[in-house]
């Protein structure tokens, strides 16, 4: 019996995502009485896989395969189905990523599975398993149970606080599991911004909306997110418009967020922005209309024209940080 | 080349959801229901591929899960240009029982693609794609931002953390799709109107499959604390807020 969590890494090291599902999962394992082992796959060092074991982790098994390089749904869950198997896993704990949600459903089938997809926090019963998570966009919330023998749950990012733990972890290799001919996915090119804080990892995000006129406004936008170490966003009328980047599109067709702090600038905030950031720990408006729907969600707001109050508030990022 | 598209029926996003029976059901009246709107994307995308005579695409075809209520919506899809439905005459429960519908009734067809949007925009499950392509033994990519055919071979675009892959894989394949697919959804025309009427919707039975998962009870939302507000007049008071109150930054 164990709880398997399947982190992936980027170019050999892990994140905050992989640390928080690591430490979720110890916790759910403490739940069901039972130890977490971590299963990561790549060409990770045995120093990032230790530190694994810092967040309650117990075993980490880490494949290595060159088969295994590129992202291939399919082979990937053969493997993490092996394994999973093998550990005799009855939780399995993946990230609510672009990869998590291409895995999950393809690990239900293999092992019969029920997902609890995008949950937020620590499943609600064991006995029957329930776990809690948002639907219809956000604007409702659902007690599911988990009717299987083994469970999967995809975590959303920053929503579970990071334990820590002493560090007895015991590393295993484990030996090549693929069969290469099953590799189908073939990748012809890749376009990637290396060093560049992602959006969906950023703690902080500083947001554009309509509001702002024009995109040769977002100047303080970016001095105020440079200042705060922060990503940029925008709402989806300004990234159709061209003014900003697609990747920076938050809201339901978009980038789901969940920051500890979300500021909107000129946002009006549409349902449909809203449920791309209504997991943000704290959200701030800023908006020259005070009945915009967005001060109904925002903790703090700023009635008041964005021109004048950026500026000011960098000013005092800047005092802070001095 | 025949590609499928998977289409669910959802309520409206401007939708107030409320919930009946002690919030432990939906409750149904006075909903709108449209197609999933990922969905519709999916499916523009795949007439587009199909208008374009050097794809080597020939039929799109739409499936669905559901109860008699969804004829609309399914012939909305055939108006917007599909060739034909299928539609399984049961209640999508949830995401594993509606994939093992889709893939008993399809699993003969060979259909050379087939689509899936992300997520319904109801259960946010972001999971039928996945669990159909297992149950059919095919390869599946997700987080699909583009899709073309070159020289018979789908070429796709996979979002990936920080930028984009442009991957190749044979079919057959599911491909599950998020924004950027297309443009926006292509609009039924009077003349798609009329024609959806006798195009064919094939209706089958349900196998006996056994949920995975239940929906036991739903809660709304609980209101947010109130919003404190700071003078527009002297804005650096929100930092200090932020600081030593929300303690943020």
């Amino acid at each position: 019996m164990s709880v398997l969590v399947y982190t992936e890494n980027w170019d050999g090291k892990f994140k905050k995502i992989s640390h928080e599902l690591v430490s979720y999962a110890s916790k759910v394992a403490e739940m069901v009485n039972t130890t977490a082992t971590v299963l990561s796959i790549g060409d990770v060092e045995e120093d990032e896989l230790k530190s694994l074991g810092e967040r309650g982790a117990s075993k980490i098994i880490s494949v290595r395969d060159e088969k295994l390089k590129v992202l291939d749904n399919r082979v990937y869950a053969g493997v993490i189905s092996e394994i999973a198997q093998r550990e005799g896993a009855t939780v399995i704990v993946i990230a609510n990523n672009n990869s998590g949600k291409a895995l999950a459903p393809r690990l239900s089938v293999k092992l019969k599975a029920g997902i609890g997809a995008c949950v937020n926090r620590l499943p609600l019963n064991v006995e029957p398993f329930t776990v809690y998570k948002k639907v219809f966009s956000g604007n409702a919330f659902a007690h599911i149970v988990l009717k299987s023998e083994i469970k999967i749950i995809t975590l959303a990012q920053n929503s579970f606080d990071l334990i820590k733990t002493p560090n007895n972890a015991v590393i295993e290799e484990a030996g090549s599991v693929v069969e290469s001919s099953f590799v189908t996915t073939e990748v012809k090119d890749v376009q990637k911004q290396t060093n560049q804080l992602l959006l969906t990892d950023a703690e902080i995000v500083v947001s554009g909306g309509r509001g702002m006129k024009s995109p040769d406004n977002w100047g303080p936008i970016e001095e105020l997110a440079q200042l705060l170490g922060a990503a940029t966003a925008c709402s989806r009328p300004v990234s159709d418009e061209g003014w900003r980047p697609h990747g920076e599109h938050t809201g339901q067709t978009g980038k789901i967020i969940a920051p500890n702090l979300y500021i909107a600038v000129g946002i009006s905030g549409a349902i449909q922005h809203l449920a791309g950031v209504s997991s943000s720990k704290c959200i701030v408006a800023i908006n020259t209309d005070k009945d915009a729907p967005i001060f109904e969600a925002a903790n703090y707001g700023i009635v008041g024209d964005a021109f004048k109050v950026l500026p000011q508030l960098i000013e005092a990022v800047k005092e802070m940080k001095s | 080349m025949k590609i499928l598209v998977c289409i669910s029926n959802v309520p409206d996003t401007t939708t107030k959801v409320k919930f009946t029976e002690n919030n432990t059901q939906l409750d149904t009246t006075d909903i709108q229901w449209v197609i999933n709107p990922w969905d519709e994307l999916s499916l523009t995308r795949a007439l587009e591929l199909k208008d374009d005579t050097s794809t080597g695409v020939t039929s799109v075809t739409v499936a669905h899960v559901g109860l008699a209520g969804s004829e609309p919506t399914i012939r909305k899809a055939l108006a917007i240009g599909a060739d034909d439905a299928i539609r399984i005459n049961g209640e999508p429960v949830e995401a594993f029982y509606v994939a093992a519908q889709l893939a008993e009734v399809i699993k003969n067809d060979q259909f050379d693609i087939i689509m899936t949007g992300i997520e319904s925009s109801d259960y946010n499950g972001s999971t039928v794609g996945g669990m159909l392509a297992e149950f059919l033994g095919i390869a599946s990519v997700s987080a699909v931002s583009d899709l073309s055919i070159s020289k018979g071979k789908p070429v796709i675009t996979r979002e990936i953390d920080g930028g984009k892959e442009v991957l190749s894989v044979p079919t057959p394949l599911a491909v599950t799709v998020q924004k950027g697919i297309a443009k926006e959804p292509r609009i039924a025309s009077m003349r798609g109107i009329m024609m959806a009427r006798s195009k064919p919707i094939k209706i089958s039975e349900p196998v006996n499959v056994d949920p995975l998962t239940r929906y036991v009870q739903f809660e709304m939302p609980r209101a947010r604390t109130e919003c404190k507000y700071i003078d527009p007049e002297d804005p650096k008071q929100l930092i200090a807020l932020l600081q030593n109150e929300a303690k943020v930054i």
